[in-house]
């Protein structure tokens, strides 16, 4: 029986400041992150303890240098937030980590409340700057130059779940899924085929098909072994596949979608072979045709359409959901991802309400067409770029939403909730109410664990390695019997 | 029998504008048989869909002036500046 949903995504940022010779975009980050006001004492430090970037799924460990910073860089480039989210300096990049959440729309709430801080950090943070200087920020994956940044997807799973099966049905999936997925871009990347406009912004960038890395020779499905959890019974995939995403609607599908096929592969309800030769051409070729007419090869001799493919997907869904009760959202998701295959292979510029790429590519094609200008031109690229802005006046996705031309998933009041309350069924509640309720005691504190710094005591560790324990039904009683952290830890027979 | 053409066919960028006008509250901007052939039926017929046409045309221009006075003045700068490290 496949285990419950549970997962959340990481964003990398795009950052750069207008009008500042010297900017530099680490120090830009720091300042950016810090510039967020949750946290009025600024020293709890991020438990780096129980961190391994290094294991790989497939059963070793790499040799490699792990990057801990020290107390003081660890403060400066961390922060771990009242709703359970982590808001840091990642290299060169801010990054938001959502809480974990047990379903899409809760994902949804919560990626959104992300952008959310990234831009009222952005405002803080400006006023910080020197005159004339102007920080923005965008949700996106590449600058156009070579250069590429993630939205990481993380997925819990059953450990016993063969990693095999695990990359064998999902690259076929990944490869195809991009159809409701992608963000859209003009132009290609990474010395491949030039195209005026593709479906995803970071299929270019995918050189591999499984590996370690994530920065260089990219693979599709990232091996990356860091269960956050108890590592006996559980496996943490990480999945930098994915656009970052601006619709509601989108980031509901890939999640929730992606929630759903990994469920049915630790059922074993996969049941065709949709294997494709070369998964990795097949991503760009698909990337690569808005017309979503492009054949693709399967290992088994067949060529099938993305359609073809994603349809056999959601074929096996509709059967597993019939066999296997899924829950509202799940059951919602189901009739959105049909909602959405059916309009694909009617006409994919239906979905201008739902999906990024056909949103972006229905506003360039208008735009180009009215000022007369070609897929090169730097207004263009620029209208491509500030689709993702976080800025709420200037966002061209957020232009399209406040004026009632998308779709929405969730409500503006959630969004804002979302930016101070934790989701209130996984251990990102434990998590959020200690920093709310304890901040002067709390002392580090990492997914799987908080530690408590109480007068003169050593310091004590509380571990969190069940990502389902430690919601509100189960602890919130415990946190109104505890008006303080050493209550909280006698309490707990500490 | 009076043909109403439908103006906006299928790859057009124009169908899609239809689904955003649409959706923004107005009436769906497809066609539908008002049935009837006579030549006032026709006319008046015309005129609807010219209306229509004209109303989506206008929402487009507004949309894309909207665009015009956010967009980043100085693109080609920005797009040329516009440069990140990398991350995962």
């Amino acid at each position: 029986m496949a285990i419950p949903t549970v997962m959340g995504t990481e964003i990398e940022f795009g950052i750069i400041v207008k009008n500042d010779p010297d900017f530099d975009p680490i120090s830009s980050c720091v300042l950016l992150v810090n510039a967020y006001r949750e946290d009025p004492e600024g020293r709890i430090l991020w438990d780096y303890d129980q961190e391994n970037p290094l294991a790989d799924a497939r059963g070793f460990q790499v040799d490699g240098e792990k990057y801990t910073p020290n107390q003081q860089e660890n403060i400066a480039r961390n922060k771990t937030l009242i709703n359970g989210a982590r808001y840091y300096v990642d290299h060169a990049h801010p990054e938001y980590s959502s809480p974990e959440v047990t379903n899409a729309r809760d994902l949804v709430v919560h990626e959104k409340a992300g952008e959310r801080v990234l831009e009222a950090s952005r405002r803080e943070a400006n006023t910080l700057l020197p005159a004339g200087a102007v920080m923005l920020l965008h949700k996106n994956n590449s600058d156009r130059k070579g250069n590429s940044y993630g939205c990481h997807e993380n997925y819990l799973m059953d450990r016993r779940t063969s990693f095999k099966r695990i990359v064998e049905n999902l690259l076929p999936f990944f490869a195809t899924r991009q159809i409701y997925c992608g963000a859209g871009k003009v132009g290609s990347e990474n010395r491949n085929h030039p195209c005026d406009f593709q479906i995803s912004q970071r299929a270019d960038f995918f050189e591999t098909e499984v590996a370690l890395d994530t920065m260089v020779k990219r693979p599709i499905i990232n091996t990356r072994d860091e269960p956050h959890a108890d590592r006996e019974k559980y496996r943490r995939l990480h999945m930098i596949v994915g656009d970052s995403n601006m619709s509601e609607y989108t980031i509901y599908l890939r999640n929730g979608v992606t929630a759903i096929i990994l469920s049915m592969i630790e059922d074993g309800a996969i049941d065709r072979d949709l294997s494709l030769s070369n998964p990795v051409r097949s991503i760009k070729e698909v990337s690569h045709d808005p017309t979503l007419k492009a054949e693709l090869q399967l290992d088994n001799g067949k060529r099938m359409t993305a359609i073809q493919m994603q349809n056999e997907f959601l074929e096996m869904a509709l059967t597993y959901a019939a066999r296997n009760k899924l829950d509202p959202v799940a059951m919602d998701v189901l009739d959105k991802w049909q909602h959405v295959m059916t309009s694909l292979q009617e006409d994919p510029m239906d979905l201008a309400r739902e999906i990024d790429w056909v949103a972006k590519k229905l506003l360039l094609e208008s735009f180009i067409e009215r000022k007369g200008l070609d897929w090169e031109d730097p207004k263009v690229q620029m209208l491509d770029l500030q689709y993702h802005d976080t800025r709420p006046d200037k966002g061209l996705y957020y232009m399209l939403e406040r004026e009632g031309r998308m779709e929405r998933i969730c409500t503006d009041d959630e969004i804002i909730e979302a930016v101070h309350r934790p989701p209130v069924d996984t251990r990102a509640f434990f998590r959020g109410e200690c920093l709310r309720r304890f901040p002067k005691e709390v002392f580090g504190v990492n997914w799987d664990s908080i530690s408590f710094s109480v007068g003169e005591e050593p310091v004590r560790r509380i571990m969190m390695s069940e990502p389902l324990k430690g919601s509100r039904a189960h602890v919130e009683d415990l946190l109104n019997q505890s008006s303080s952290a050493s209550e909280l830890l006698a309490n707990l027979n500490f | 029998m009076a043909r109403f053409i439908n103006q906006y066919s299928r790859n057009d960028s124009n169908s899609s504008a239809s689904i955003w006008m649409a959706a923004a509250g107005e009436q769906k901007k497809k066609s539908k048989g008002d049935g009837g052939d006579s030549p006032e039926a026709e006319s008046e017929g015309g005129q609807k869909m010219a209306k229509k046409g004209e109303e989506l045309k206008e929402d487009m221009d507004s949309l894309m002036e909207e665009i015009d006075s956010v967009l980043e003045e100085n693109a080609e700068e920005f797009v040329k500046n516009y440069v990140q490290r990398g991350g995962q």
